[in-house]
């Protein structure tokens, strides 16, 4: 009651001050600010329509509103549920640390439930970026301003072509001006005076650059009526030898894009495979939960990273070495517990590893739940190396696969140069001669084992990152893991890498022409064919060891 | 006398304790109507269907409290049929013989529903089939509680055309029956609209596709011609997640080129990382998010269920609660549980569907639904965008192909049909092809 009448008398001045203040101000000017306020309170109506309105009526505040329209594109823009005023939160540890959208004092940390947020829909999202794109184009940072040269490069009326005319003028920046050039030109193409036309295209042929491929394919296109959009015909023929240039570039560039595409499926393959490499090359132990020890990885990963949100980088990093400790951890159990009491007949531990694979399935659906868990990528590893237009190189492969030569190495040092290499090598080659010599050979199998284990384990952090983790993802890799295996020749780990290189381009760049599902089965064919010939793979075993 | 030989039987087996377990369920089979839960709890499909059988529970459950139906209780019979395919007619035979149940709820994928089809035919059961699905089938034991094509993806085609001004196509998806079937229905209507072969590109990939690096890159290149392009996704489930993770990485955003999806719902955005998703749009009869005091309640009581208030509820499920309700409605209105007095009782039974509308059985066997299109927020729920003004009828066979322009399917006399061929005056027979 009482709370209830002190809101009363607050809010009654406040309306008469309104009154007021529409009553002095009549036809002139309303101040900034209310206008400010008026537009906040359409951005907090429900109708995208009014949301639209109140986007135009911050565009033309100009550069005040600038942070409200960035938050708003972020999605940090949110209605405090308490008393429905308009804040910006930033996401911490706690909950949002929000401010007040109109006058940005802090009004401290708020739970996450406190606040719901403004929705945005693409059409907002598009009109934003052009609004906002503008509104930057005399920003401080040049690559801000590159950004938003890009965000107004496709549109064509005159007010944005004005603003970049004159930002052209000022721009000291070269990467900018350059984008602000191509903008310019590409409104040029449009010019109803011919030269200009032709004096553009000829510029832009230059550039690799997706905006002027789709403008001149455009110009050669034929409208409903079976004519030409562009009319003349020595534009065309002008248009249509730069599209040839271009695309000649475009061809280069996705050349080199597919190669990049079949290293990196390669290194997922070589990744998946390399720890069956030693457990089935090294060992001869055919391990079909080889792909759950990899689906354990992942859900280390998830774990690790449920444990501390906010650090995504770190646990990704973290996960490593603790994927690593876990898989081998259930690796050796694996050996101790089954694989050792079926050593030398294969059918029996195949079936019996294939149980063990359904075991580990179904308790993570038990533990986890059957639907898949969500891992998500830290910054570092979203988005792509834009080397220009038309190539760019995802992150998150590139990392991918620079990992997978990592762990390569390393293995390859650790059975080089460490003591249990020498003695999984010695016993890899005559297992009596090395037990003859005093070798452990019990313990050197369980080590062995779980140093494949592990380093599946160490796969499972990697795919945790492009696909899903759930109790499936094991049986998605285990057919794959094997054919790079058997394809390398058994027992050399060189043989693993390059057959995976070589299975990932081979899949890549059949794929355009034959669709995926073709490619797969292509591949395979490829490799029952080769088997038939070089039944040792790519690289065969040498030695006595290898004949027996 | 039928008391008596239970007598007889629960004594017989009372030997051994484990049986005895068994006589007593026998016994008290006499007074529960057993409805049978057929859905994946292991396996590929489990991640989907795993949903629908708690949901079923809880409908059960909460049917028993109102007192049951016809003063019986209602008793599940869940079994697991691990994502099998021809596990799921073993286990619908097992259902329908030794249980003895009067209805079925399940499957989710085509191929499962394809082969129950034929057992459920021969023992006239009764299927209730809860998930979007291809359409150009209708059995008369089965009930279509999901959308047929004309129901999710050519509203959703209509709207990216007139809305967007879409004028370049990818067809994306799966490679089996649904996909192809549906992008078969979508390519047929796209070129009745007038748009040119070659700026339709389909592309099927295997299950759980997980490199969608070229796929990809192949879809900026053809969206690259100069035209709004959109991608129209029958991806099923697993490989979506890789594949919005690589359109986000290779910069493909909803802004430029938007996804719109028919098996990407709440449930499965739960489980994936939703920031390269935002601002991308999927087709269904149901959201979550949709505002009527129905959905809050039906929320409410499955968050109580299942003792989770994070769980989200999907179009499957509401589907699952329709098709659940009708069939209560339509045996009180049979006063019995007889398949063939409940398959006449059920045409022309409506019941109030979660969004607002009431859905109504058709003499087809599918229900008249009505059609949402939400763009993804990062909170992993929709934001309806466009929906249709009224409840769509589910069309069993498509108007848009050749073959199956003039069947029709009404399970009404004196057609009694469901694939009848209006120009012949024929029945072609249970199954069409």
């Amino acid at each position: 009651m009482k709370a209830n009448s002190i809101k009363c008398c607050l809010r009654l001045p406040a309306i008469l001050m309104m009154v007021f203040s529409i009553a002095i101000h009549g036809d002139q000017e309303i101040p900034s600010a209310s206008k400010l306020q008026d537009a906040l309170s359409f951005l907090q109506q429900g109708s995208m329509a009014d949301r639209e309105q109140a986007v135009n009526q911050l565009a033309d505040l100009g550069a005040s509103s600038l942070p409200i329209l960035q938050a708003l594109l972020d999605g940090k823009l949110f209605t405090l549920k308490s008393d429905t005023s308009l804040v910006i939160g930033i996401d911490n540890n706690h909950g949002y640390a929000i401010s007040d959208a109109l006058t940005g004092s802090e009004k401290g940390v708020i739970e996450r439930s406190a606040v719901t947020k403004i929705n945005l829909t693409n059409n907002l999202r598009v009109a934003l970026r052009k609004i906002i794109g503008q509104l930057q184009l005399s920003a401080d940072d040049p690559a801000v301003r590159l950004s938003a040269v890009k965000a107004m490069a496709n549109e064509e009326d005159d007010n944005t072509q004005s603003l970049l005319k004159a930002r052209a003028v000022i721009e000291k920046d070269e990467d900018v001006q350059q984008a602000i050039n191509v903008v310019l030109l590409l409104k040029d193409m449009n010019s109803s005076d011919k030269l200009i036309r032709i004096k553009a295209i000829d510029l832009l042929k230059e550039q690799n650059n997706r905006d002027v491929a789709n403008r001149l394919n455009a110009m050669l296109e034929k409208d409903e009526a079976g004519n030409f959009i562009e009319a003349d015909a020595e534009i065309r023929s002008v248009a249509k030898a730069a599209l040839i240039k271009i695309n000649n570039r475009l061809q280069i560039y996705s050349s080199i894009e597919t190669v990049f595409f079949g290293l990196s499926l390669g290194a997922v393959l070589v990744l998946a495979a390399i720890g069956l490499a030693i457990t089935f090359g090294v060992m001869g132990v055919i391990n079909m939960a080889h792909g759950e020890l990899m689906m354990l990885g992942a859900y280390t990963t998830y774990v690790i990273q449920q444990l501390m949100p906010n650090h995504l980088g770190i646990s990704i990093i973290l996960s490593i070495p603790a994927a690593f400790m876990i898989s081998a951890l259930v690796g050796i159990i694996i050996e101790r517990g089954i694989i050792r009491f079926l050593y030398g007949r294969p059918l029996e531990t195949l079936l019996a590893t294939f149980g063990v694979s359904l075991i580990l399935q179904q308790s993570v659906r038990s533990i986890f739940s059957p639907l898949n868990r969500s891992v998500a990528t830290p910054e570092w590893m979203s988005g792509s190396l834009q080397l220009n237009d038309f190539l760019s190189l995802t992150w998150n492969r590139f990392y991918i696969l620079v990992f997978c030569l990592l762990v390569f190495l390393l293995l390859l040092q650790i059975l080089k140069r460490t003591r249990l290499g020498l003695e999984v090598r010695a016993v890899a080659q005559n297992r009596t001669m090395a037990k003859a010599m005093g070798i452990p050979t019990a313990k050197v199998d369980a080590m062995t084992f779980g140093l494949g284990s592990g380093i599946a384990g160490v796969a499972g952090v990697a795919l945790s990152q492009i696909t899903n983790v759930g109790p499936n993802l094991g049986q998605a890799y285990i057919v794959d893991s094997f054919m790079v295996v058997v394809f390398g020749g058994v027992g050399n780990l060189w043989g693993t890498l390059v057959a995976g290189f070589v299975l990932g381009i081979a899949n890549k760049f059949l794929e355009p022409f034959s669709g995926a599902v073709l490619a797969k089965i292509l591949v395979l064919i490829f490799i029952i064919l080769f088997i038939q010939k070089r039944p040792r793979g790519l690289f065969p075993q040498k030695g006595r060891a290898a004949d027996s | 006398m039928n008391r008596y030989s239970t007598k007889l039987r629960a004594l017989g087996v009372a030997c051994t304790m484990a049986a005895l377990v068994f006589g007593t369920t026998n016994v008290q089979a006499e007074d529960t109507i057993k409805v049978g839960v057929l859905h994946s709890l292991s396996g590929t499909m489990a991640i989907s269907e795993t949903t629908l059988k708690d949901t079923m529970l809880m409908l059960i459950d909460e049917q028993n409290k109102k007192g049951g139906l016809l003063g019986k209780k209602l008793e599940a019979v869940v079994v697991d049929p691990a994502s099998n395919w021809p596990l799921f007619a073993e286990k619908a035979r097992e259902l329908l013989t030794k249980d003895k149940v009067s209805a079925i709820f399940g499957c989710w994928t085509s191929v499962s529903r394809k082969s129950v089809l034929p057992v459920i035919e021969e023992l006239n059961g009764l299927l209730f089939y809860p998930v979007q699905y291809e359409g150009e089938e209708s059995s008369k034991n089965v009930f279509y509680t999901g959308a047929a094509p004309n129901q999710q993806a050519i509203p959703a085609v209509d709207y990216l055309m007139n809305d967007l001004k879409v004028k370049r196509w990818v067809l994306a998806g799966t490679d089996y029956v649904y996909p192809r079937t549906t992008n078969k229905i979508l390519e047929a209507y796209l070129k009745s609209k007038g748009v040119d072969k070659k700026d339709i590109m389909i592309n099927y990939t295997p299950f759980g596709h997980s490199d969608w690096q070229s796929i990809v890159a192949d879809v900026k290149k053809f969206g690259s011609a100069g035209k709004k392009t959109a991608v129209v996704s029958t991806i099923n489930g697993d490989a979506n997640i890789p594949f919005y993770k690589e359109l986000g990485n290779q910069g493909v955003s909803a802004e430029s080129i938007p996804v719109i999806a028919f098996s990407v719902g709440e449930e499965e955005l739960s489980g994936m990382d939703t920031k390269p998703l935002v601002g991308h749009l999927a087709a269904w009869n149901y959201f979550m998010s949709i505002d009527s005091t129905k959905n809050s309640a039906f929320i409410d009581k499955w968050h109580e269920y299942t003792k989770n208030p994070k769980r989200v509820t999907n179009d499957p499920m509401e589907a699952t609660y329709i098709g659940f309700n009708m069939w209560v409605k339509a045996v009180e209105k049979a006063g019995t549980t007889d398949p063939k007095a409940v398959q006449d009782a059920i045409i022309g039974v409506d019941f109030p569907n979660l969004t607002g509308g009431t859905s109504k059985m058709l003499p087809n066997h599918h229900i008249s639904k009505p059609v949402f299109i939400g763009e993804i927020q990062d909170d992993g729920q929709f934001m309806t965008v466009w929906q249709t003004n009224k409840l769509v009828d589910g069309d069993a066979w498509s108007d848009f192909l050749p073959e199956s322009k003039p069947i029709i399917a009404d399970w009404t006399s004196p057609i009694s049909c469901g694939n009848y061929n209006t120009k012949t005056k024929k029945c072609s027979g249970q199954v069409f092809k």
